[in-house]
């Protein structure tokens, strides 16, 4: 099939051979697991259970709040042992509203409903279930699936292309799906295909995991689905640039994919997805890479979500020695770890513990204008332009360049010869103008209320002022009454 | 724990000291080339041009208060002064080198808020100066004398042409843009101030009077592609470049080739192979984007040419390189990549649209 052309990106050292060749394992169940009430893009999930129920795995304890939101469910069964605040997966070491279960060794699963055919189901169905199972993007994007569903729906999706572009260095779990268990993701690309009503399905897979495209290949055979091997560059994964190389087409900077016709999931999710309309189970676990040059047995484990990073570190042998650096995630997106104590989330993909080396850091030195980010970003803005503006001082010439477009990824940094931390630069903008807008929906509240309560004093003055007068004609229509009254009185009398 | 790091956690083996390297190594056959051609006094030049930008450039920047090491480390210094030490007449005196060195990385450079803040091509400008201020020393070409040959000065000799400008009687010779142009204000044409002076071949080896760099037309392009190939540089400038110097050469010479040299002439005389390489791709001074490279470089072509056949000087490099640098703000404000889901004016693409 003919690919298109894409802008920009980068070939970083893949580091997937640490991983890559590791089959799945299953992580033994830990003793307590930390399970975070918001681990997708929306409002956060309310508790519904509180501290002492006795709970199954699979069973609802926090529930969707809101039209974009998610469910979440035990990972296990046991006691709920708090409900409170817990460190998270951040930088600085926040914390978040977390509900921490105590196992109790069972793993029982809470009764399901099996469907026998689930192409037997409407379309209505399977998005209910798909929400009901607390499914998101599990590409990263942490984007609650159902609610993606029923906008392609809405919008007469043409196209479903499914994620298989893993560009992450190191992480390889996708990777090792795909391989293991190839025929359930099929199952459940074609589950959705059934429920957006798709004509075409693609999955589109990098051509450096020969293995995952043959695997899908051959579980694809004979059914509606696809396989495409598409070129291996960072970023691939990023869900518009597989819709540009397999349809040629772009989504509008304003809009979604919905509006070109085209629906995109991840390969882990349409296996998810599988998962929640045949058995009816929730999403409880995932597949997690633990990499980087300190691993001593780097792997992909299956792994509860609420699981702490640390208990996978020590599964995987422990540390060969110090890291340098933990991250969450990839490490062009990941974001650095203050300590290994918090819990793995839907959208964890990988655990890294990467040496010095690996990391590369270099004090920053001036910029050149080489351009070289220029080039490499698949977005096609001007990040050592945007930098400057952004250094000087003035966020708004860094949107006018398209800062606002930007993704994030990390191409421009990865390749400065100077060692700008780019991505920071345009992260901290990003965030100036957040606070900047909230300040200024704050301030129009304010000025909103303030009006109101001017109005409201000039109003009751008013009504005062009316009611004064009213009462003053009152009385003295009163009087007046009173005085003709006497003055008949008089002259009756005289 | 450390400071909290920003993603992206891997970084391409690249910095500015490896960058600047491999533009020093991609230099190094040209230049050894012309230590040979020119031997001792070449040397010599070459020598003091890059002591006299290293002592300068870290004198001013103790002077400002900042920490000397890593300037001096980015080599940015270094490879400014070779360049400018490839463009001198190799039997140039010492001052120079020095004068040009100091003028390039101080004024040019450093008082504009050091690497990568000047506007212009800190050699380019340095060569622009020295021309200018010193009309008879920097046209005073010598004919090749190769290390070992009759002609060629000892090492006593040589330090007393470099340090105490002494001249060789017998060696001095014009380059061949100065002497087609003296021969035009004479009123003789190309096919006869060519005749017996001008071989393609001896140009391309470098068998000809001429800068230390310039010569080596052969050498400098290979190194030009091994940047290329090391992706230090696009193709973009250069081949830009090498077309607006050939098509504007191609026609006229085509209409009236008594009066307009060839293409083959142009490209492989003077600075055009230096300056299509090494010079319009310093990153500094040229656009950003690859469209805005190309304009960049066949402007500066066009503008070489057009200095070289109806300008005062006989050659135009320096001259065509210093007009765009002052043009690439221009050209950057205009020309912008185009950004993903967005038309080039910057609004949003219409569903369903083809791009």
């Amino acid at each position: 099939m003919k690919l298109f052309k894409l802008r920009g990106g980068v070939h970083p050292e893949s580091r997937k051979e640490l991983a890559a060749d590791r089959a799945i394992r299953v992580l033994p169940m830990p003793e307590y697991l930390y399970v975070p009430l918001l681990q997708h893009v929306g409002a956060p999930a309310q508790p519904i259970v509180n501290v002492g129920d006795k709970v199954l795995k699979g069973q609802l304890i926090g529930a969707s709040q809101g039209v974009i939101s998610a469910p979440v469910h035990a990972p296990t069964s046991g006691i709920i042992a708090a409900i409170g605040e817990y460190p998270a997966a951040h930088p600085s070491g926040l914390t978040a509203p977390t509900i921490t279960i105590k196992a109790d060794g069972e793993d029982r699963w809470l009764e399901t409903a099996e469907v026998e055919n689930p192409f037997s189901l409407t379309a209505d169905e399977i998005s209910t279930r798909v929400a009901a199972a607390g499914i998101v993007g599990l590409g990263g994007a942490t984007f609650p699936s159902a609610v993606k569903l029923n906008l392609s729906r809405k919008n007469n999706v043409r196209t479903l292309i499914i994620n298989g572009g893993e560009c992450e260095p190191y992480i390889t779990c996708d990777d090792r799906l795909m391989r293991e268990r190839a025929a359930e993701i099929i199952e459940g690309v074609r589950l959705i295909r059934y429920a957006v009503g798709a004509e075409d399905v693609m999955v589109g897979i990098e051509e450096n995991k020969p293995a995952a495209l043959a695997a899908m290949s051959a579980a694809a055979k004979n059914t509606e689905v696809k396989v495409i091997a598409v070129p291996a560059m960072y970023p691939m994964g990023w869900d518009k640039q597989m819709i540009k190389a397999l349809t040629g087409l772009e989504v509008p900077a304003d809009g979604r994919t919905a509006d070109i016709g085209v629906l995109v999931h991840n390969v882990a999710t349409a296996y998810a997805v599988r998962d929640a309309v045949r058995f009816g189970r929730p999403l409880v676990s995932r597949l997690v890479t633990v990499s980087g040059g300190s691993i001593a047995e780097p792997g992909n484990l299956e792994v509860p979500i609420g699981t702490l990073v640390e208990t996978l570190f020590d599964f995987c042998g422990g540390f060969r020695d110090k890291p340098a650096r933990m991250v969450l995630g990839g490490p062009m997106m990941g974001i650095q770890l203050a300590t290994a104590a918090v819990p793995i989330v839907k959208g964890s993909s990988g655990v890294l513990a990467l040496t010095a080396g690996e990391i590369g850091k270099v004090d920053p030195s001036p910029c050149i204008r080489c351009s070289s980010c220029v080039r490499a970003c698949p977005v096609g803005l001007l990040p050592l332009d945007m930098a400057a503006h952004i250094r000087a001082g003035d966020s708004a010439a860094a949107v006018a360049l398209g800062l606002k477009d930007c993704i994030a990824c990390g191409c421009c940094s990865f390749v400065c010869p100077s060692h700008i931390p780019l991505v920071h630069y345009f992260n901290f903008a990003k965030g100036e103008l957040m606070e900047q807008e909230r300040v200024k929906l704050k301030q129009e509240s304010t000025k909103k209320l303030a009006e109101a309560r001017s109005e409201r004093i000039a109003r009751i003055e008013r009504e005062r002022a009316e009611a004064a007068a009213r009462r003053k004609a009152a009385r003295e229509a009163k009087e007046r009454a009173a005085k003709e009254a006497a003055a008949k009185a008089a002259t009756e009398t005289a | 724990m450390n400071k909290i790091a920003h993603s992206p956690h891997a970084h391409a083996p690249i910095s500015i000291s490896k960058v600047m390297g491999t533009v020093m190594l991609a230099l190094a056959p040209a230049t050894l080339f012309g230590f040979w051609l020119y031997g001792w006094p070449a040397i010599n030049l070459w020598a003091v041009s890059l002591v006299a930008a290293i002592v300068g450039e870290a004198l001013v920047v103790y002077w400002q208060g900042r920490a000397v090491r890593p300037v001096l480390f980015d080599g940015s210094g270094i490879l400014t002064s070779w360049l400018l030490a490839l463009s001198l007449p190799p039997f140039a005196p010492w001052w120079i080198g020095v004068l040009g060195s100091l003028f390039a990385v101080v004024i040019c450079k450093q008082v504009f808020g050091g690497l990568g803040q000047n506007v212009f091509n800190p050699a380019m400008a340095a060569r622009v100066m020295l021309l200018i201020s010193f009309p008879l020393e920097m046209t005073n070409w010598i004919v090749p004398a190769p290390l070992g040959s009759a002609h060629a000065p000892g090492l006593l000799e040589s330090l007393r042409i470099t340090f105490l400008s002494q001249h060789l009687d017998g060696m001095a010779s014009a380059s061949l843009l100065g002497h087609v142009k003296t021969e035009f204000t004479r009123g003789i044409g190309l096919d006869q101030s060519l005749a017996g002076y001008y071989a393609p071949l001896h140009s391309l080896v470098g068998e000809r009077a001429g800068s230390l760099g310039e010569t080596a037309a052969v050498l400098l392009l290979l190194g030009g592609l091994y940047l290329i190939a090391r992706r230090i540089i696009t193709w973009h400038a250069p081949v830009a470049m090498l077309l607006g110097i050939a098509i504007p050469a191609l026609i006229f010479n085509l209409i009236d080739s008594n009066h307009y040299a060839g293409p083959i002439y142009h490209l492989l005389s003077g600075g055009v192979i230096l300056g299509a390489f090494f010079i319009i791709t310093d990153p500094v001074t040229s656009p950003n984007t690859t469209a805005g490279q190309l304009i960049f470089g066949f402007s500066c072509g066009l503008l070489t040419w057009i200095i070289r056949t109806w300008g005062g000087y006989p050659e135009g490099v320096a001259f065509a390189v210093m007009l765009m640098n002052a043009a690439t703000p221009i050209i950057d404000y205009y020309v912008k990549p185009r950004i993903y889901g967005r038309d080039r004016k910057g609004v949003s693409l219409s569903a369903g649209k083809e791009s």
